[in-house]
């Protein structure tokens, strides 16, 4: 149960955190991607300042043995970098790029109920399934 | 459609966002990558729980904040952006294992040369993709 509660606080958090930095705009992303255009620098801040949390926050983690309710701590990351790697996070990076959305403002924005949040996240899903699917195939 | 830059709001969010990620991992040892969370989510029963309260909380506390604020939702998009835009973050994220908050932030707080090598590629992409749609195509700006 305690589990669940500090995972919809960190959900709530993270929710406010899109919200309040406009990232559940698509206008404001695809505007930071648009370097030749309308320029919007806002995203870069974001994420440095996200960083600027979680780095040494996930450094002060990484010092303690087990989380706070006794979960392990994740493995060190993987170091591998093949194709899979990049040309899935490419693929990643045109579909955001085509609408604004990555998935975390895609569900943020289905608060707003509209059409377009919706579409966006089943043809999220859709591409989820997708691949993999075809990862097991192969 | 130009958008304001907005440093405070953004260093403020930004913060918050990070915050979230260091709770999750201090509490539960988790990554906050939504991409995996919303897939093990809807794929594994262990741990069904602790992902669902999270994604939960994330959906409410930005309707509350839209609310709060009177924000309005973008209309009038191309609905085939939309389509091709879900399909490709859905498939790449996957492949890729990761998006913007489980490499961009998660990877990269874990100095992860994994994430950095996936962020610097969807990165490219997405100012690549953006520089093609909007002004090769001439669309949707």
């Amino acid at each position: 149960m305690k589990r669940i509660v500090h995972a919809a606080i960190a959900g709530l958090l993270f929710g406010l955190g899109l919200a309040v930095s406009g990232m559940t705009n698509p206008d404001k992303v695809l505007n930071f991607l648009d370097l030749a255009g309308h320029w919007d620098p806002s995203l870069a801040l974001v994420m440095g300042a996200a960083l600027a949390v979680a780095l040494p926050g996930y450094r002060w983690v990484r010092r303690r043995d087990r989380a706070v309710c006794g979960d392990p701590l994740p493995a060190m990351p993987a170091t591998g970098i093949d194709a899979g790697l990049l040309g899935g996070s490419a693929l990643f990076g045109i579909g955001w790029g085509l609408a604004g959305y990555c998935p975390g403002p895609a569900l943020a924005n289905l608060a707003h109920g509209t059409p377009e949040a919706v579409v966006f996240v089943a043809a999220m899903l859709a591409g989820s399934q997708l691949a993999r699917v075809l990862a097991a195939r192969t | 459609m130009p958008t304001e830059f907005t440093p405070l709001s953004a260093l403020a969010g930004g913060a918050l966002i990070g915050l979230a990620a260091t709770w999750l991992l201090a509490t539960i040892g988790r990554i906050a990558g939504i991409s995996g969370v919303l897939n093990n989510a809807l794929e594994s029963g262990d741990g069904r729980g602790w992902r669902l309260a999270f994604l939960a909380g994330l959906v409410l506390a930005a309707g509350a904040w839209f609310a709060l604020t009177g924000a309005t939702p973008r209309s009038g998009f191309p609905w085939p952006l939309l389509l091709a835009g879900g399909l490709l973050v859905g498939f790449g994220t996957r492949l890729g294992n990761g998006c913007t908050s489980g490499h961009g932030i998660c990877g990269l707080a874990r100095l992860s040369r994994r994430s950095l090598a996936a962020v610097a590629s969807f990165m490219a992409a997405g100012f690549a993709t953006v520089f093609v749609v909007r002004h090769l195509l001439g669309v949707a700006a």
